[in-house]
């Protein structure tokens, strides 16, 4: 029987790192969605379509001081379930130079639109169970008091510490005028271990170049892009709550939409204090598997 | 009761009481000053185009190539949209029916939304009769 080791699961998330960009230029041409806003670890209110199946890549890289290079690839299952309800599945990994790659763990969350209309501000319910250990460097949010000088440590010792943890987030989003203003309010907790809530939060910001269609069918069109900025970091715990021996980081984003339905991005983001990397580098692609319950409906 | 009861009890409660409040019609719970608004592209052939690459990137997953219908989700050259306000059909884009299985498109930009009503609005020009 097959079994997923840590090594196969690591390979694995590393082959989709590599055909999803390849994707983009070798499947013919297909829809691509263009509401999505272009961020990394801030959610907005947009779900999934019921129905659809996203695939998506985010690979994150960076040289932290004092530390090991590393090349953290996460895979993301996302299914609409409902047009108020998207579920997602997470598999992570990670590779560290002079050190080894290693599977790092999964996480599955839920997302709920509570309320039926869109407001001036909308609300999403988010929550997650996470078990991954702490070799993790996908950094797909930061809660807590935190510091990159652990990623120091060798990926055999970290990885020995395990954390499973319920997390939810408040997601708060608007549109007006083309722009996407979003907002996370998260809190975490781990059910293995006896620590206290954690929290973080995630802000962003972002608008489509062009704010109307064109006419024409073109795979460079100003309305295919999308640019924006992120601000994350952690709010320490419920006994330290604030800023202090916390990572902050902030950055631009850009997304491509081509003409394949692949979608690209990409974002610097650079630590704003001590404890944080210089620069992480981030790049994501996603495809999107179009009425897949159809598959597995009986044709009307 | 603990705070984690109250959350999980708001987040069971809230989409069943705006199901509650639902009319069963989309057209019904459109505001007046929606109802009224204009189309900025209305008649305009480009926007009607434009508002085709939009709906084929978009929608057209759900409601067909050329809005004909798929499966359960509706055709979209019918009466119910020929008869509506264009305010009418780009609020329900924007807001869509999450709880009948419509999604809110609120986070497309206005213009193409209304480039999407312009186009539904050329492929509904059939006489009524002739339309689903």
């Amino acid at each position: 029987m097959f079994k997923m080791t840590a090594k196969t699961a690591a390979q694995l998330c590393a082959w989709l790192a590599c055909s999803l960009p390849l994707a983009a230029v070798l499947l013919p041409a297909a829809a691509r969605a263009q509401q999505e806003p272009p961020y990394f670890v801030t959610y907005s209110t947009v779900l999934e379509e019921p129905g659809n199946l996203e695939i998506e890549n985010q690979d994150i890289a960076a040289s932290p001081k004092n530390a090991n290079s590393f090349l953290a690839p996460t895979v993301e299952f996302e299914y609409g379930v409902k047009a108020w309800w998207t579920t997602e599945a997470y598999l992570q990994g990670q590779t560290t130079t002079n050190d080894s790659t290693v599977f790092t763990g999964f996480r599955f969350e839920n997302r709920f639109r509570p309320l039926p209309r869109e407001y001036w501000i909308n609300p999403v319910i988010y929550l997650e169970y996470e078990d991954v250990n702490d070799a993790d460097k996908s950094f797909l949010e930061i809660t807590g008091n935190t510091s990159i000088t652990t990623q120091q440590l060798s990926n055999g010792a970290l990885r020995k510490e395990v954390e499973r943890s319920i997390e939810g987030k408040l997601i708060l989003s608007s549109n007006a005028k083309g722009w996407n203003i979003s907002e996370n309010i998260i809190a975490e907790k781990a059910v293995n271990e006896a620590e206290a809530w954690e929290f973080g939060y995630a802000l962003g910001a972002a608008r489509p170049l062009a704010l109307k269609g064109s006419s024409r069918e073109c795979a460079f069109c100003l309305q295919n892009f999308a640019a924006g900025a992120e601000l994350f970091g952690g709010l320490g715990t419920r006994y330290s709550f604030g800023l202090k021996q916390t990572e902050q980081y902030a950055g631009p984003t850009l997304f491509f939409n081509t003409p394949h339905g692949v979608t690209l991005k990409f974002s610097p983001e650079f630590g704003l204090n001590d404890n944080s990397a210089g620069v992480l580098w981030r790049m994501g692609a996603s495809y999107e598997i179009q009425q897949l319950r159809d598959w597995f409906r009986r044709a009307r | 009761m603990k705070p984690v009861w109250i959350l999980i009890c708001l987040i069971v409660a809230l989409p069943l009481a705006a199901m509650a409040a639902a009319n069963g019609s989309w057209l019904k719970s459109v505001p007046a000053a929606d109802r009224g608004r204009t189309n900025p592209f209305a008649g305009d052939s480009g926007a009607a185009a434009a508002g085709q690459n939009l709906f084929r990137n978009n929608c057209a997953k759900c409601h067909g190539e050329n809005a004909e219908g798929k499966g359960n989700r509706p055709s979209l050259r019918s009466e119910r949209i020929h008869n509506a306000t264009d305010g009418e059909v780009a609020w329900l884009i924007k807001n869509g029916e999450a709880f009948k299985g419509m999604p809110g498109w609120g986070a497309l930009p206005e213009p193409e939304r209304w480039q999407i009503v312009t186009y539904l609005r050329s492929v509904n020009t059939a006489p009524e009769g002739e339309l689903r």
